[in-house]
């Protein structure tokens, strides 16, 4: 056979190097990720100071576990080569309909149930639509982007407060886990808990399950997927179905720490998912990527926010620009993977 | 035909593991399965042979449910069974190994053998054991050295096919059914692969081998099926068949046409007179093709007879203005003229077929009939469209003339065989009534009666006047069609012959050897 399927018995030095890069060509972009992370922290602490502290990693996973959460979902449809782009209409939707049951007097937990429920019922449209009417993903979830929106609007157009006492604050709460010197505390709310368990089960679901591993092949080729015998079908409505429902957790989330929903909730937060996503080493074309990749890249788009609003001199309103150049960046990264892969 | 549904009979008394009766499989109205019947013994190598078109993959399909029958039974170990997909049929024992492309790149070597059918322990999927297991069946397969951590698309087609294999004996099928396995390998791959159908037969398992290689077909099966045209023509034990036989059964008259064919044009004779259509001199592009002199006249066929890169490909794209010329010029019909573009040549009324089917012929996506229309289309210009009445008109003497099944005209392109493919390309570049026809290996890869059918509208276009330029790596169809033979080598012209009775492929062979020894460099 081919000396580049090989496996020399004891590889040496560079060679050997190199020989683990190409088997590992798929984690190229996370690594880089990864490396841009801890870039960003080192350059913050060096430039503003006050990153590398307790609080500010805490905020950095608190204020980003409904993104994280959001991520994860897009992440498994991205690996299949579809895209979702639901999941911010979905969150206002869920939200504003939420809060609404609780203040008319529903019981919270029951209504913290509903609001995942409308994810899991909008992902199953999705799924249905791509799957037994083939439509295109694209168009299937702008569809239920427009259809969210439109139901959270009827719903209310005015921000609609959950009351102070309402038990579902309390997933918002931080827990000291350390009492540092001043405010320098670590911290978590349920929320990033809630967060923590979504990433472990999507990593355990993609990487040693049956369907974790059909997801990835349908990404690499549907036609040769179905050929081998797997199931094409179902994997892919559970596909949405997994989006949908985590778009309807991350409203519970989201709720949660702000106290309050609105039908303008989670505008664009489907692009930043996917853009987080993306950045993590997830292909567009679906068929490589990791779930813990899109978390890094979460962590990357929160973190640029912190330092954005620490240097002051940078104008919000570049915020998007800058995602944009990183998003490009990756993008660029992925191809060259891609090319390398190909020779 | 005598004895057109000979039943052999079973190497022994014993009950068949599939039996396959009276398959009848539509697609969108048109009859591509017939009521076929196929029966497989245990311990036994079947091949199924006919050609491309026959209907082969479709009978798998049906076996494996990939394709709705509209009637027929099928009978696994004597029970009947309604197939539902491959997943089913694995759990069922029947495995199907298709060809190397229908793998996933992104994973791994045992995540690809194995998917579907992973070790699973408390704790999910067990890559440790997973691995372990791949690596036994690769072994199997000679494949020992092989890291099954190694992704699927660092491999070469002819690994990547060992492990399309590897993947379906993981199942320990009781039916192992292999379609064109040997096609991307090369001898030593293809002893392995026989050495390894030999011993599943051997221990019983049922193997259905579908392969266009017949030395390979005689060398493992013990009985065929043969099937033409989707219908079933004989189940035969190997040994009752020489090769000449199985071809006559697979192609029917066909053989017999092509010997006329070629006395046919051997008879035709063709005088020059006047001016010739096209005329180049000294026709060139630096590192791709040495300057070169070439005339056509009206009424001939010229055929490029050299090996793989000898520059008849690249002489033929300078003539097609699908590639600049930066030395030489071209008359046509006596003025002179610069092809900067296929469109221009076009306009030149010069066609050119490119050997590349896939990525420069047919436009996939398209129907076969807006692929016929489309040339002719962008030579009008698009604000003067055709008519639905002059598509038609031009549909029909298409269908007709290169014999298309009227059902395939409205069906996307990529999903026709490739010989059906070639002759839509073919009357793409008709429709534009070309006065030449630049024809790059238009009878690769497809069938003998689509060869055929070319073969003769090629004769019969030059018969009309057509200039026609005839490419093939198969010599034989070159001596068969052409007038004048120009010989390539090297990117360079090395002589012309005029075709006659005594010129045969040897001719042609010892002259591109012959040059060889006068070429004191080599």
């Amino acid at each position: 056979m081919s000396t580049l399927t090989t496996a020399p018995p004891a590889p040496t030095g560079a060679r050997a190097l190199v020989k683990r890069l190409s088997l590992h060509l798929d984690t190229l972009p996370t690594g880089a990720a990864v490396v841009i992370f801890i870039g960003m922290i080192v350059y913050g602490e060096a430039a503003y100071g006050r990153i590398v502290q307790f609080n500010t990693l805490s905020n950095l996973l608190i204020n980003n576990a409904h993104l994280i959460i959001l991520t994860v979902g897009l992440t498994f449809v991205i690996l299949t080569g579809g895209i979702d782009l639901s999941v911010g209409a979905v969150i206002a939707f869920s939200s504003v309909a939420g809060v609404m049951l609780m203040n008319a007097g529903w019981n919270p937990w029951i209504a913290m149930a509903l609001m995942v429920l409308i994810g899991t019922a909008f992902g199953a449209a999705s799924g249905v639509l791509v799957q037994y009417f083939h439509v295109q993903p694209f168009i299937a979830t702008l569809a239920m982007m427009f259809l969210g929106r439109g139901l959270a609007s009827i719903l209310s157009t005015v921000p609609e407060r959950l009351a102070d006492d309402n038990p579902v604050r309390g997933l918002g709460t931080q827990i000291k886990l350390y009492d540092g010197p001043k405010v320098n505390d670590i911290a978590i709310t349920p929320g990033v808990v809630i967060a923590a368990v979504v990433v472990a089960a999507a990593f355990f679901v993609l990487h040693r399950t049956r369907t974790g591993r059909t997801v990835y092949a349908i990404g690499g080729s549907e036609q040769s997927a179905a050929l081998m015998g797997l199931p094409v079908v179902a994997t892919k409505m559970w596909v949405y179905i997994i989006s949908g429902s985590l778009a309807g957790l991350a409203a519970v989330v989201y709720t949660a720490r702000l106290g309050s929903a609105q039908n303008i909730t989670g505008i664009g937060w489907e692009l930043d998912a996917i853009a987080a996503a993306v950045i993590g080493g997830t292909l567009l074309t679906g068929g490589a990527g990791f779930v813990l990749g899109s978390v890094v890249g979460a962590l990357v788009l929160g973190l640029m926010n912190v330092l954005i609003t620490r240097d002051g001199s940078i104008p919000p309103e570049a915020t998007t620009i800058i995602t944009g150049g990183i998003l490009l960046v990756f993008v660029l990264l992925q191809r060259a993977v891609l090319a390398r892969r190909r020779e | 035909m005598s004895g057109r549904k000979s039943v052999a009979q079973p190497p022994e008394v014993q009950r068949p593991v599939v039996e396959m009766r009276g398959i009848t499989v539509e697609f969108s109205g048109v009859r591509v399965l017939d009521g076929v019947d196929l029966t497989l013994y245990p311990g036994e190598v079947h091949a199924l042979m006919g050609e491309n078109g026959a209907g082969k993959s479709t009978l798998i399909g049906a076996l494996t449910g990939t394709y709705p029958m509209l009637s027929g039974e099928v009978r696994i170990e004597g029970e009947e069974r309604m197939p539902t997909g491959v997943a089913r049929s694995r759990a069922e024992g029947i495995a199907t190994v298709f060809q190397e492309t229908h793998l996933s790149p992104h994973l791994t070597v045992a995540e690809n053998v194995m998917i579907g059918n992973e070790v699973r322990g408390p704790l999910g999927i067990d890559w440790k054991a997973n691995r372990t297991r791949a690596a036994e069946v690769l072994a199997r397969l000679g494949l020992d050295d092989l890291d099954p951590r190694c992704p699927l698309s660092a491999l070469p087609p002819a690994v990547k096919q060992l492990v399309a294999v590897a993947r379906a004996l993981v199942v320990e099928p009781r039916v192992l059914v292999l379609d064109e396995p040997t096609s991307s390998l090369d001898a030593a791959d293809v002893n392995t692969l026989l050495r390894v159908v030999r011993s599943l037969r051997d221990r019983g398992v049922a193997v259905l081998f579908v392969s266009h290689f017949l030395e390979q077909v005689f060398d493992v099966a013990d009985r065929m099926t043969v099937l033409r045209g989707g219908r079933f023509i004989g189940e035969y034990p190997a040994g009752d068949l020489d090769r000449a036989d199985l071809i006559s059964k697979m192609i029917g008259e066909d053989i017999e046409a092509l010997k006329a064919l070629r006395s046919e044009r051997l008879a035709h004779h063709y005088s020059a007179s006047g001016e010739p259509t096209l005329r180049a001199s000294a026709l060139g592009r630096r590192g791709t093709m040495d300057p070169t002199d070439i005339e056509l006249s009206r009424g001939e066929v010229v055929g490029f007879a050299g090996l793989h890169g000898s520059g008849r490909t690249e002489l033929a794209r300078l003539m097609g203005g699908a590639e600049r010329a930066d030395s030489g010029e071209i008359w046509v019909d006596g003025s002179r003229v610069q092809l900067r573009s296929p469109g221009a040549a076009l306009h030149r009324r010069i066609a050119l077929s490119t050997e590349n089917l896939r990525e420069e012929g047919v436009i996939r996506g398209l129907t076969a009939r807006e692929n016929i229309v489309l040339a002719l289309q962008a030579m009008r210009g698009w604000s003067r469209p055709l008519s639905r009445g002059e598509q038609g008109a031009l549909i029909e003497t298409y269908l007709e003339a290169l014999h298309l099944a009227p059902g395939d005209i409205d069906r996307p392109v990529e999903e026709l065989s490739g010989g059906t493919q070639q002759k839509i390309l073919l009357a793409r570049l008709l429709a534009t009534r070309p006065h030449v026809l630049i024809l790059d290996e238009p009878t690769r890869g497809i069938d003998i009666g689509a060869k055929l059918d070319i073969q003769r509208r090629v004769a019969k276009l030059a018969g009309e006047g057509v200039a026609v330029v005839f490419i093939s790596s198969e010599l034989e169809e070159v001596v068969r069609l052409s007038d004048r033979i120009v010989v390539l080598k090297d990117r360079e012209k090395i002589g012309e012959l005029s075709n006659g009775p005594g010129v045969t492929v040897d001719t042609i062979v010892e002259m591109i050897a012959a040059d060889l020894h006068d070429d004191p460099e080599e």
